[in-house]
């Protein structure tokens, strides 16, 4: 089986690789790369804990091939802190508490930092649409939409 | 979960794209949006040894009003169609249903030709082709063919597509005036398929009475289903609650669900009823009708 080239920008830097065709973007990331902010969670697109943005857009990692990637833009959780500075969302969920385990937060902010791209100033509602395909086992989504809220106040 | 091994494609422009698929036959797959076909290779509940992506040709990325019809590019995303203020204003039936088609992250990726091509009837997009009278654009080694929408559903995800076709565009018919449709969905959770769902399109006439109407079900057998009988049965009636109920129970006979963990086959025809008639009364109001 023949093996691809690819490039991708991943937070900001110029990455390539030859992959397999069938290399997960997840494993991608995790493996080759070995950012492993990016979490596997059910592996069969339900759960969402394998979001990352791809040109902008949440997507769930594990159902995206590598080389589907090639020439785009990939942003991660590692890629969201700026010069030691922690990203809206993630102050926001520091600092209203938006996790307990911890399992589902890199991919539950990296859709939240796309509704925000989208809109600056989203209702309790949107925040809750927004979010529906990344699923927390532990706080009953109340803290994640107060640490969105937070977010959103601060980047507006 | 690591799929079997493949060989992935790429190609620039739909006549390489049928070239390969001719070329590997049964062994190809088209990958559009990735979110059906990923998760089955995954899961290996199905192997092909050649992948298509289609998803770089350009010009198969498009909504537009043009003749009478809405054309729809077969890898318009559902988050495209999701924003759409032309799906919005002239296609009630589909702005209901795309943002009840599995979640946000997915709706980021998922196509409408891969909706409608897949074959499966738990999607939520064929049976509002059926409402629609949608007709499908193929692309095939031996030029491009129309198929319709009734024509094209011939079995358990079966379609009259062949090997080396490629589903390019979505027609639909622009309605008449005082026309209305909606999509009804009963479904557990965020995500899940359809426990059950019908989608209708209708057209009053200028007393009021149902002239045209369409009716088909999601999940409510091996093929996504028109209730045609049920339709008809409101031709020529005004469309109250009693014309309604009746429409829906036949709407309701004709279905064939399986029992599932979303339900025994008695609760799934008894919820396709209850769908049919929400989907109709929806649609009459939006026609202008009562």
């Amino acid at each position: 089986m023949a093996k691809h080239k690819i490039s991708v920008t991943v937070n900001g830097s110029a990455r390539e690789a030859e992959v397999e065709s069938r290399l997960l973007l997840v494993h991608f990331l995790r493996e080759t790369l070995r950012l492993t902010g990016t979490h596997i969670g059910c592996d069969t697109s339900h759960c969402g804990a394998c979001t990352v943005l791809l040109d902008g857009e949440p997507v769930k990692s594990c159902t995206v091939l590598a080389v589907q990637a090639d020439g785009a833009k990939v942003t991660t959780v590692e890629g969201l802190e700026q010069g030691g500075k922690l990203h809206p969302v993630q102050e926001g969920f520091t600092e209203k508490h938006g996790l307990q385990c911890g399992y589902c937060t890199p991919g539950m902010m990296m859709t939240s930092v796309a509704l925000l791209e989208r809109n600056k100033n989203p209702s309790e509602q949107e925040i809750r649409q927004a979010i529906a395909g990344n699923l927390c086992r532990c706080t009953g989504y109340v803290n994640i939409v107060k640490a969105v809220q937070y977010a959103a106040e601060k980047v507006r | 979960m690591i799929p079997a091994a493949f060989d992935y494609h790429c190609p620039k422009s739909l006549d390489e794209a049928v070239g390969l698929l001719a070329r590997y036959g049964d062994g190809a797959k088209v990958l559009s949006g990735g979110m059906s076909l990923l998760p089955v290779l995954k899961l290996r509940l199905g192997s092909f040894a050649h992948l298509v992506d289609i998803g770089r040709i350009s010009g198969l990325d498009y909504i537009k009003e043009d003749g009478g019809f809405l054309k729809i590019g077969a890898v318009t995303r559902q988050a495209t169609l999701e924003r759409s203020e032309l799906i919005r204003s002239k296609c009630a039936v589909l702005a209901d249903a795309v943002p009840l088609i599995a979640d946000p992250l997915v709706r980021n990726r998922g196509t409408i030709g891969g909706n409608v091509a897949n074959g499966d009837p738990g999607n939520d997009q064929p049976a509002i082709m059926l409402a629609l009278g949608a007709t499908f654009i193929v692309r095939g080694n031996k030029g491009e063919r129309t198929i319709a929408a009734n024509q094209f559903y011939t079995g358990f995800f079966t379609t009259a597509l062949a090997p080396d076709d490629i589903l390019t565009e979505i027609r639909i018919p622009l309605p008449p005036a005082r026309s209305g449709g909606a999509y009804v969905k009963l479904k557990r959770k965020v995500g899940d398929f359809a426990a059950a769902a019908a989608a209708v399109q209708l057209t009053l006439d200028a007393k009021g009475a149902v002239e045209r109407c369409a009716i088909a079900l999601t999940n409510a057998g091996p093929t996504p289903l028109e209730a045609a009988d049920a339709a008809r049965s409101l031709i020529g009636k005004m469309p109250d609650d009693k014309s309604i109920a009746e429409a829906s129970h036949l709407a309701a006979a004709k279905s064939a669900p399986s029992a599932d963990r979303r339900g025994s086959v008695e609760y799934k025809r008894e919820m396709a009823r209850v769908m049919v008639a929400r989907a109709l009364h929806k649609a009459v109001e939006r026609a202008g009708g009562r």
